[in-house]
């Protein structure tokens, strides 16, 4: 599975008219299955309602949840006793701690017997535009200084850097771990096979599920906020780097070995120098996934701006909130401007080098020496600002659109998401079980269907066989609405440059900033509800599908496009029949991280109102006596992860062939 | 390129003239901690709690010199800190008698460090305007009368009981079905949902009623009305298949870790006299939530006009 | 001269059973189509004998399939061969052990490859000295030979340009270079020219041809394309389905095809141009007046044209003195119209 947009390879541009032409009988007699068997499914619905559905209250555990409840307690018990806990989970603690600590020290925390970090801001913001200018260029250089600057005057430097420097951390232990495994991925396809399932498990379990776990192998503090995000962070690396070797082309590699290469020269002078543009994606993806850990992480006293919005949600301040997910979203864009430019060839020139050296070095001094370059202080304070625009825009959006809201959440609730959840719930469980891997056997054929039916039996075999199949209503309702959307402003910023260049920031912002700032006035427009968590879904997910869709609709050959033009296609028809279809891959590989990122948004569902596994998940991580159910349910949300990747992928693989 | 250079040099210098003003970085190693030493104080997410907890570092800090470390965690994670030994005090805990069992009973790694005089009540609530206009929806027994108004787009047919924060031990789901009500308990899933729930009822004069709790910084706004269930009486909870009976009155407490209050520190004894009134958090929950004060500013003010009650709270020399 | 390379009954099976097809000789015997359907295993070379001979250019020619690559790159082990040996300077290279192999591909032999397989971080000057680098070679040392190779092979003033900035062309030429960089005594040549379009293409055969003239390396030199092979080869491997169909001169491949596969092959070639008088002499005839001008037989036919056509009396091809036939007017146009 792959929670983040691996880079698209070049769809292979064969067309072959032959099969698709014979294949055509078949397609009409699989509807004509597919027809059938929606019927069956409708027909035994009506007759065997609300039999067989598994349900369990919402207090009720099964044994199954006790016994995870037991095992975790005779941990938490034996924690100071134990050996494991002694040399090993204390030692790795120690270490990482040390090294959180240190990095604080520099940048964030007053250290070293001073009342400032080492060095201030002055020198942080030199540091920062200096490294931008070396790796990424001037403009981005400009960008990553005015970003800096920007969170100070937003009078959140200190807040900043302490996210920063926990998200740093986390990213290099991250890449110390994800780089080498992804290498051996790429070079191994038994290692490849091992390692995919494990990472599908850390980047779909949700955080809540081990959040407090964590904290009793490693402690409340640094340790555990650093694993808790490199657990979620460090798959985009590994499975990036492992692509990146594997589409190193053969030969080079032959070359090399032509030359007398040893296996070690190959790799360090050939692979990993060739591979290096895909792996800083690969880098990128991982800084974006641990930015997003920020206000998770907050809930296990790791410092920084997630502590802000969290600390500003008891209150519902929406303004303070926003501005601390705004720094969020500035340190998110300042960081991947600077790893995507990190990718072009430059060289800086000489004078450049020095002169910038020079200079941040001198601001570094000064901010170590000078009060005013180590503290940020500002006549200029745009944070009030901030927070008091934003608390006004939310309480206009609160006060004037809850009418049509209101109304249009009613509409989707009674037309789209309660027919469909109750066929998956309230149908007994084998009906929709046969269903399901019916469907998955006409999708993809013998394989999607056994893993279809061993996942399903793992979900009976959690205990919440109902609230599985309430999420995956709404899973399925949100991922309706991300094509939806993904594929009109898609096409729309595929097919025009400049609609691109204005959206795409907003749609950053969207998959950074923290869904605890938006999900306020989202209670207000929606009240608690279904509803409500699919919109928050949709906010997250919407822009990844977007984006992979515009970059298909723009790959698409211009060639063709001027084909299609000159034959006289209106702009409809161009779209219709030649952009989308040829867009084909983007569009699988858009529904199927629009489903993955959609499930990562269950458990915020869960905080809004969408019950279920949500739900479930979140009362596990509050109440002692539910953490066994919790666990269950994320394994359950993990499982309808594998399932329904699995299933888009094999979907995609026909649709596609 | 020597051109640049110069240039270099002199942006450089340049620079380094203009920074050499200004006061320069002192030392802080001073303001050592006294005899009090680190004072773990857990911070849980609630503005109540967080009113006892400004109070008492405020007056950690400044009475006893100690050096007050908060960490900001969930119950949950909190209580699990007495063991690890990273959290010393849990300075308002509502019942748990789950946590109670596993940490007092059983680990014993934890020990409860009195009252904190604030009385917590869990219950059913409907926003004022509703209560004013049907007083008799205050009643249990009038509820089934009102379910039609309550319905929403996730109850169905059946009226909406609002839940919220799960992490909250609730009787929700059982009490509706012993005592017969047509309502269907949706889970909102945080205290910021039924916040939100009723703000908007109470300003566009909705029908909802759910689960809350006072004190709650909320009441200082809305006067939320709590709804007549069953009166309570001690052990009619026991069985939670079978609860027909409001929730019991919570006398909020302390809890503290074993090791701290075996060392008996001057922090300890803090936490151990440590004891106020629901009015009085109210004043400081208000300071915090509403006019936006920090922590420490609204814990600064109640202290500075409250003397005399700190003044009991000290250790005795 | 003892041969530079000597490859005998050289078997490449591709599959999991590789070593049970080569192990059979009823499995040996069948086609490669024959063997694919009852085994699952291609067969890429199937038994394959040559000898290479010290400094000649010696080309290797099939279609697209026949098992070129897979010929020439078990010469250096870049796949392992299934079965045959392969004796490069008297020594088994089946035999050597990844070390010495490493020694052989490092020192003694190189490669040209199809989609040059250049590093794209490198620069020119960077890519050409890649070879010596791992060798262990000090830096210095490596840009003085790197330069050396760069102006042999026209480069001189891209060596700071990386390979996406050259024209395919140029990009071959690096290749060319890397591979001349280590002093090897044997090229390799997988099919360099064949991305390249016509005009660069020739260029570079030149080059190829000038190289091996100025540095007079042994070269083995894989192509599909007939006038390149007639054009560098001093012989010819032709390849079909693995197999060798026919070793030889140009001429004698196109004078005297050992199938009607080589001769289909050879039917469009100008005729003419490769063809010497020693194909198309006849023995003299009684009437012939034997006091004509004299050609060595080696003489290409059309050089040939002029002199005959201009001549009234038949020119007789002599080498050392002797008579070995006489060529006149009408056997020269049966060339010439043969190939109108
Ligand atoms: N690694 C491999 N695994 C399986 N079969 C292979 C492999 N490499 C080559 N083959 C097969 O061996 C046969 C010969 O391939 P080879 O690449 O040597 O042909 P070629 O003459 O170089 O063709 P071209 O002119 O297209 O380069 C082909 O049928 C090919 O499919
Ligand atoms: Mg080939």
């Amino acid at each position: 599975m792959v929670a983040v947009a691996e880079p698209q390879q070049a769809p292979p541009q064969v067309s072959q008219p032959g099969p698709q032409q014979g294949s055509r009988p078949i397609y009409r007699s699989k509807a004509l299955i597919a027809g059938g068997i929606v019927l069956a499914w409708l027909v035994l619905w009506l007759v065997f309602r609300n039999v067989g559905t598994l349900s369990l209250d919402a207090s009720a555990l099964t044994p199954l949840h006790r016994w995870i409840n037991s095992v975790n307690d005779a941990v938490g018990a034996s924690r100071n006793s134990n050996p494991l806990f002694l040399y090993f989970f204390n030692e790795i603690r120690f270490v990482i701690d040390e090294f959180v600590t240190f990095v604080q020290a520099l940048i964030a925390q007053p250290s070293f017997g001073r009342p400032v970090p080492v060095i201030g801001w002055l020198g942080v913001v030199a540091i920062a535009g200096f490294v931008s200018l070396v790796v990424a260029g001037w403009r981005v250089a400009l960008l990553a200084v005015a970003g800096f600057v920007f969170l100070g005057l937003q009078g959140l430097w200190q807040e900043s850097m302490d996210t920063l420097s926990l998200t740093l951390a986390a990213v290099v232990i991250s890449l110390l771990f994800g780089i080498p495994l992804g290498v051996w991925a790429g070079l191994s396809d038994r290692a490849h096979r091992v390692i995919t399932p494990v990472l599908d498990f850390m980047q779909t379990m949700p955080t809540f599920v081990y959040l407090a776990p964590l904290t009793l192998f490693f402690l409340i503090g640094p340790a555990s906020a650093t694993i808790a995000t490199l657990i979620y962070a460090a798959p985009p690396a590994i499975r990036i780097t492992a692509h990146a070797i594997r589409s190193v082309p053969h030969n080079t590699v032959e070359a090399s070995e032509s030359l007398g290469a040893t296996w070690q020269q190959t790799l360090v002078k050939v692979l990993l120098p060739s591979a290096r543009k895909t792996i800083v994606l690969g880098i990128n993806q991982t800084i974006m996934a641990a930015l997003s850990m920020v206000t998770i992480a907050a809930l296990i006293d790791a410092p920084g701006l997630g502590k802000t919005v969290v600390k500003a949600l008891q209150t519902l301040d929406v303004g303070t909130a926003f501005n601390a997910g705004l720094a969020i979203v500035v340190l998110a864009i300042v960081l991947d401007r600077v790893t995507t430019a990190a990718t072009e060839r430059r060289k800086l020139p000489r004078w450049a080098m020095f002169g910038g050296l020079g200079v941040t070095g001198v601001a570094v001094y000064l901010s170590y020496t000078y009060l005013w370059a180590a503290e940020f202080q500002s006549d200029v304070e745009i944070g009030s600002s901030i927070r008091q625009g934003a608390t006004a825009v939310t309480e206009w959006v609160q006060d004037s659109l809850p009418v049509i809201t209101g109304g249009f959440k009613d509409f989707v609730t009674l037309a789209l998401i309660n027919p469909l959840q109750a066929l998956l719930a309230e149908s007994p469980w084998f009906v929709v079980a046969l269903v399901i891997v019916a469907f998955s056997f006409l999708i993809g054929g013998l394989r999607p269907a056994v893993v279809s039916a061993v996942c399903l039996g793992l979900l009976v075999a959690t205990g919440l066989w109902q609230d599985s199949m309430i999420t995956l209503a709404s899973t399925l309702v949100a991922t309706i609405l991300v094509m939806v959307l993904g594929v009109v402003v898609g096409v729309w910023m595929g097919r025009s440059r400049r609609a691109d260049r204005v959206i795409r920031p907003v749609l950053d912002a969207g998959q950074v900033m923290p869904a605890f700032v938006y999900l306020v006035p989202f209670l207000a427009l929606f009240s608690a509800s279904r509803f409500t968590a699919i919109i928050a879904a949709v906010v997250f997910a919407a822009p990844v599908a977007i984006k992979i869709i515009a970059d298909g609709v723009r790959a698409v050959s211009p060639a063709t496009v001027e084909a299609a033009t000159a034959l006289g296609s209106s702009s409809w028809q161009t779209i219709v029949k030649v952009q989308l279809p040829m867009a084909r891959r983007a569009l699988t590989l858009a529904a199927n991280q629009g489903l993955i990122y959609v499930l990562s948004m269950v458990v915020v569902g869960g905080l809004v109102g969408a019950g279920a596994l949500g739900y479930d998940v979140v009362a596990g991580f509050s109440q002692g006596q539910l953490y066994g159910k919790g666990l269950a349910a994320g394994v359950a949300i993990v499982v309808l992860g594998v399932m329904l990747d699995r299933l888009t992928q094999a979907a995609a693989k026909r649709w596609t062939n | 390129m020597a051109r640049h250079n110069v240039l270099g040099a002199v942006l450089v210098g340049a620079l380094a003239l203009a920074g050499c003003s200004g006061a320069k970085v002192g030392d802080s190693s001073s303001g050592a901690a006294g005899d009090c030493g680190t004072f773990n104080l857990a911070i849980n997410p609630w503005v109540g709690y967080e009113a006892n907890a400004a109070v008492l570092a405020y007056v950690a800090e400044k009475e006893l010199k100690c050096k007050v470390t908060k960490k900001e965690l969930k119950e949950e994670v909190a209580w699990q800190g007495f063991g690890t030994g990273e959290v010393d005090a849990v300075v308002e805990n509502w019942g748990h008698d789950d946590l109670r069992k596993k940490y007092i009973d059983e680990q014993k790694t934890a020990v409860s460090a009195g009252s904190t005089g604030v009385k917590g009540q869990i219950g059913w609530y409907v926003p004022p305007w509703l209560a004013k206009e049907h007083p008799d929806i205050l009643d249990w027994n009038n509820l089934n009368k009102y379910a039609d108004k309550f319905k929403t787009s996730e109850s169905g047919d059946k009226g909406q009981l609002l839940d919220g924060d799960p992490s909250f031990v609730t009787n929700d789901e059982a009490l509706v079905k012993n005592l017969n009500l047509n309502y269907k308990v949706v889970y909102g899933g945080s205290e910021t949902a039924l916040i939100q729930a009723f703000r908007q009822a109470e300003k566009d004069k909705k029908w909802v009623i759910g689960y809350f709790y006072s004190p709650q910084w909320l009441l200082n706004e809305i006067k939320l009305e709590k709804v007549k269930l069953p009166e309570y009486k001690p052990g009619c909870d026991a069985d939670a298949e079978k609860v027909a009976c409001d929730y019991p009155d919570y006398d909020l407490d302390k809890i503290v870790s074993k090791k701290f209050a075996d060392a008996n520190g001057p922090a300890f004894q803090l936490v151990k006299n440590f004891k106020w009134t629901n009015e009085d958090q109210n004043t400081v929950a208000k300071y915090i939530a509403e006019d936006k004060m920090k922590p420490e500013d609204a814990a600064k003010k109640w202290v500075e006009a409250n003397g005399d009650k700190v003044k009991a709270w000290l250790p005795k020399a | 001269m003892d041969p530079v390379i000597s490859v005998g009954n050289l078997w490449k099976v591709f599959g999991s059973n590789a070593s049970q097809v080569v192990a059979s000789d009823e499995l040996k015997s069948l086609s490669r189509q024959e063997l694919m359907d009852r085994t699952g295993a291609v067969a890429a070379v199937r038994g394959v004998d040559f000898d290479v001979a010290p400094g000649e250019m010696f080309v290797v020619m099939g279609l697209s399939g026949s098992g070129k690559s897979t010929l020439v790159r078990c010469l250096t082990r870049l796949v392992e061969p299934t079965a045959g040996t392969i004796m490069f300077e008297g020594e088994d290279i089946l035999e050597a052990d990844a070390k010495r192999l490493r020694d052989l591909r490092r020192n003694k032999f190189s490669m040209v490859f199809q989609h040059f397989g250049l590093l794209p971080h490198r620069t020119v000057a960077d890519n050409v000295g890649y070879g010596l680098e791992i060798r262990g070679v000090p830096r210095a040392k490596r840009g003085e030979r790197s330069q050396e190779v760069i102006d042999l092979v026209g480069l001189t003033g891209y060596e700071k340009s990386y390979p996406d900035q050259l024209s395919g062309g140029m990009q071959q030429r690096v290749g060319l270079a890397r591979a001349l960089a280590g002093d090897p005594d044997v090229l390799f040549f997988d099919e360099p020219f064949s991305a390249l379009d016509p005009l660069i293409r020739r260029d570079m055969q030149s080059e190829v041809i000038r190289l091996h003239r100025e540095v007079g390396k042994t070269m083995v030199f894989i192509t599909h394309d007939l006038s390149e092979a007639l054009k560098l080869g001093d012989r010819i491997l032709i390849m079909r389905d693995g197999q060798v169909v026919q070793v030889g001169t140009g001429d004698e491949l196109v004078g005297a095809p050992a199938d009607d596969y080589v001769r289909d092959f050879v039917k469009d070639v100008p005729r003419s141009h490769v063809l010497t008088l020693k194909w198309i002499m006849r023995p003299p005839r009684p009437e012939d007046e034997l006091d004509g001008p004299e050609l060595p037989p080696e003489t290409v036919v059309r050089e040939a044209v002029r002199s005959v056509l201009s001549a009234d009396k038949p020119v007789k091809v002599v080498r050392d003195g002797e008579l070995l036939g006489v060529v006149a007017d009408e056997e020269i146009l049966g060339v010439v119209a043969g190939e109108a």
